[in-house]
């Protein structure tokens, strides 16, 4: 058979990707249920272990490189190992939006302050789901499964809005809860960031099989631009 | 343990089995070479000894007077080689400057332009075919034939008489096949890429065959020159036919004349000045040897060339 | 495939349906293409596919080999290639072949070979044209010191830019290149490459190559051969370089560049 080796090291690196993946799947969710709990202890352990997710990262985006050097790939192949060296900067970024909701359970520490939990955690549990599946359909190319998930994104970014008002509501309630409530703002905004960068692997899906690239985001987006990124 | 010691007895009785085989080898080498060595030897042994009597016999009489005189008519066998080195001469030029064009352009013909010229693929390689057998078999007809065609087609028929006309020509006959098959074989060395190389540049064929493979070919078809002007030297059965045996010098193409190795023929059978044979053929001998010299230093001379060092 | 629509500039060479016979054997079917003008085009497929014969239909070499003919037409400018006497055609259309093939001359005889074929023989003006050639060909610099030496005493590079040099010294419009650094080393490849990219202002380069890396860098437009099952050759895609190694249309295209062929 043609190829053998170089498939079998794509192969590798796409179970890497898969890896990468579920590390980041489960971040996410420790994240959002350490913030539930005020689980400081479980919050700084994210933290740290957030470093093997840049590990892991920065070894599949290694073996990618070598692979380009060495089996000069091109067409469908070219586009399947950029679009990996792409998703692996995807999911190390979400890596770090769940890394920033652990700071942020830590910063807030035990004060009492009105949170939407239920939201929040059904946020969490909507894009992890939606992580969870556009990474099968990439792996399997299955350009289906990855146009149906950007429709998800618009779930998140709607409870998004709604607790975004909720703590919004409360900052103006309050005046004084306004640093702490900031920080709430934070950790959603990260949920969402993540669902985004969700569908940016829908888009990179399709592009591996076609090679063109589409825009897949839906119409909340453009105001999520405005915000800057935290870490 | 007992595997083991089973083992190597085998491997011991093999081993021995492989050192009788390869005495017997290495004997059979051994003889062979020796044989080898033998005919080599025999070989040698045989040309010095030629060589070695003709010369050392006939150097007693070379002197400067022999080389520049001419020969004495009748039996006496008196006299020197002088016309006869001139009359050789004249006949090499005459009969190269007759064969070798046409013989070149034999060849070039054959390989170049046939095939084209002939249309249909079949009919020409057939042609080509015939012609190359028909070289080949000129190649091998004894000498003597060649001499009787030319005296009855030059020296009766044309009324050349004996003259150098006559044997110019035979001789040309006799060498053109040589002259044919070496040309031949240079530019069928001639690779083709040269010839590709030359055609997309724009070059007409005759262009290519002449600024490009045929001065590459140059060397293969001077060495059959150089062979063939040997051959002319030595040959005496066609020229004892055409040329007739006058002792004097020619004076124009239609005058008669007699070549050294005529000459030497002539003193042997004819007159008693054996000493002279010998002299005159000592000549011939060492001609030939400085020949064959210079086609060697020669050819390796073009070869550098060619290969461009 | 490559049209006149798409290469949005001048055709140099147009091919319409074109086919090539040996004897009663097929080797080419139905070829369609526009070979756009200043660019370079590479041709890639398999062995055997018939990509020498097409480039060599160009300069009709092929006409040496007994018994082939052709149907269909390929038109240089507007000029029916075929209408036109063959030396006159490899005057426009020159050739460089896969091993490079210096006459056993000098480099100066070497170059000015083609001109004194065509008659120039003032010897001011073939000293021009010598180096001219050879400062296009990048190798002025190198030999102009030595211009008596012989060509065969050149590296297997130099040697090959001579070859270029020399298809230069006519002043054609076309180049076909067959295979023209497969026999050279690395290095000696890739000054071919450039070399190449720097010609293209003023000539039209064809090339072919087995050498999928080199046809990417090196080229603007792309024909992919293959050999069907009566091992007829046919055009299967054309189009921009860049287009086909990223992203090629037939499936037999990705498959042959991706190494997955047979």
């Amino acid at each position: 058979m043609a190829r053998e080796i170089f498939e079998r090291k794509i192969k590798q690196i796409q179970d890497e990707i898969l890896i990468l993946g579920s590390m980041v799947e489960q971040a996410t969710l420790d994240s959002v249920t350490a913030f539930k709990n005020r689980d400081l202890k479980a919050a700084r352990t994210i933290i740290e272990d957030d470093q093997n997710i840049n590990d892991k990262r920065f070894a599949i985006e290694n073996a990618i490189l070598i692979l380009l050097a060495t089996q000069q790939p091109l067409a469908h192949d070219l586009r399947q190992l950029a679009a990996m060296l792409l998703v692996a900067n995807e999911l190390e970024r979400m890596g770090d939006y769940a890394k920033g909701i652990a700071s942020n359970t830590v910063r807030l520490g035990i004060k009492d302050i009105p949170v939407p939990f239920r939201d929040i955690e059904k946020m969490g549990e909507l894009a992890v789901g939606m992580l969870h599946r556009s990474l099968s359909a990439f792996i399997h190319e299955d350009v289906n499964q990855a146009a149906a998930i950007p429709k998800e994104d618009d779930e998140v970014d709607a409870l998004f809005n709604k607790c975004y008002r909720t703590i919004v509501n409360g900052m103006v309630a309050n005046p004084a809860t306004i640093d702490d409530a900031s920080l709430l703002l934070w950790v959603v905004h990260n949920l969402e960031r993540l669902a985004d960068r969700v569908v940016n692997i829908c888009e990179r899906t399709v592009f591996i099989k076609s090679g063109e690239m589409l825009e897949m985001s839906g119409s909340f987006d453009e105001l999520e631009d405005e915000l800057g990124e935290e870490s | 343990m007992a595997i083991f010691t089973d083992f190597t007895n085998e491997h011991i009785a093999q081993n021995q089995g492989s050192k009788k085989n390869l005495h017997k080898r290495k004997f059979i080498e051994k003889f062979s070479f020796s044989f080898i060595w033998l005919a080599a030897t025999f070989t040698i042994v045989i040309l010095f000894f030629l060589v070695g009597y003709v010369i050392s016999n006939g150097i007693k009489v070379i002197d400067l007077e022999f080389l520049t005189t001419r020969p004495a008519g009748g039996v006496s066998g008196k006299g020197g080689i002088s016309t006869t080195v001139v009359t050789t001469i004249y006949l090499v030029f005459l009969t190269i400057s007759i064969a070798a064009p046409l013989g070149i352009g034999a060849a070039v013909f054959m390989i170049e332009y046939a095939p084209e010229f002939l249309k249909t693929k079949g009919f020409a390689t057939h042609l080509i075919q015939i012609i190359r057998t028909s070289v080949e078999i000129l190649a091998g007809v004894p000498s003597i034939i060649f001499g009787l065609f030319g005296f009855a087609v030059f020296v009766s028929y044309m009324k050349l008489k004996f003259s150098l006309l006559s044997a110019g020509l035979s001789g040309a006959c006799l060498i053109l096949p040589v002259i044919i098959r070496t040309t031949e074989e240079a530019i069928l060395t001639v690779p083709k890429s040269y010839r590709e190389g030359s055609l997309a540049l724009g070059a007409t064929k005759w262009q290519t065959v002449f600024n490009v493979i045929l001065p590459s070919a140059m060397p293969g078809i001077i060495t059959g020159i150089i062979l063939s002007v040997g051959r002319v030297i030595a040959e005496t059965a066609v020229f004892w036919v055409t040329l007739g045996g006058s002792y004097r010098l020619p004076k124009n193409l239609l005058s008669s004349g007699r070549s050294m190795a005529l000459h030497v023929y002539m003193l042997a059978s004819e007159t008693r000045a054996f000493d002279k044979a010998l002299g005159t053929s000592a000549i011939l001998i060492v001609i030939i040897i400085f020949l064959n010299l210079f086609i060697n230093i020669a050819s390796r001379q073009f070869s550098k060339k060619f290969s461009g060092k | 495939m490559i049209t006149k629509n798409n290469t949005n500039g001048k055709t140099k060479i147009y091919v319409e349906d074109f086919n090539f016979f040996y004897g009663k054997f097929q080797a080419l079917k139905n070829i369609t293409i526009d070979i756009p003008a200043n660019q370079i085009t590479s041709i890639i497929g398999p062995s055997g596919c018939g990509k020498s014969t097409f480039i060599r239909s160009f300069n009709r070499m092929n006409e040496l080999i007994p018994s082939t003919h052709t149907t269909g037409k390929i038109i240089l400018d507007d000029k029916d290639i075929f209408a036109i006497d063959p030396v006159e055609i490899r005057k426009q259309v020159g050739m460089v072949f896969q091993r490079p093939n210096p006459f056993p001359k000098s480099i100066f005889e070497n170059i000015s070979f083609g001109p004194r074929a065509h008659g120039i023989r003032d010897r001011r003006i073939l000293e021009e044209i010598v180096e001219k050639s050879l400062r296009q060909a990048v190798l002025w610099d190198e030999v102009k010191d030595s211009l008596n030496k012989s060509g065969l005493a050149l590296s297997g590079g130099q040697q090959q830019r001579l070859c270029i040099a020399r298809a230069l010294a006519v002043e054609p419009e076309v180049i076909l290149m067959d295979e023209p650094a497969s026999a050279l080393d690395p290095i000696a490849t890739l000054k071919i490459e450039e070399l190449i990219q720097q010609l293209k202002e003023k000539y039209t380069i064809v090339i072919v190559t087995h050498n999928m890396q080199q046809a990417a860098r090196a080229s603007d437009y792309t024909m992919f051969f293959n050999m069907a099952e009566d091992r007829a050759g046919y055009l299967v895609e054309s189009g921009k370089t860049t287009d086909i190694f990223t992203n090629p249309k037939q499936d037999l295209t990705e498959q042959y560049i991706s190494g997955r062929f047979g």
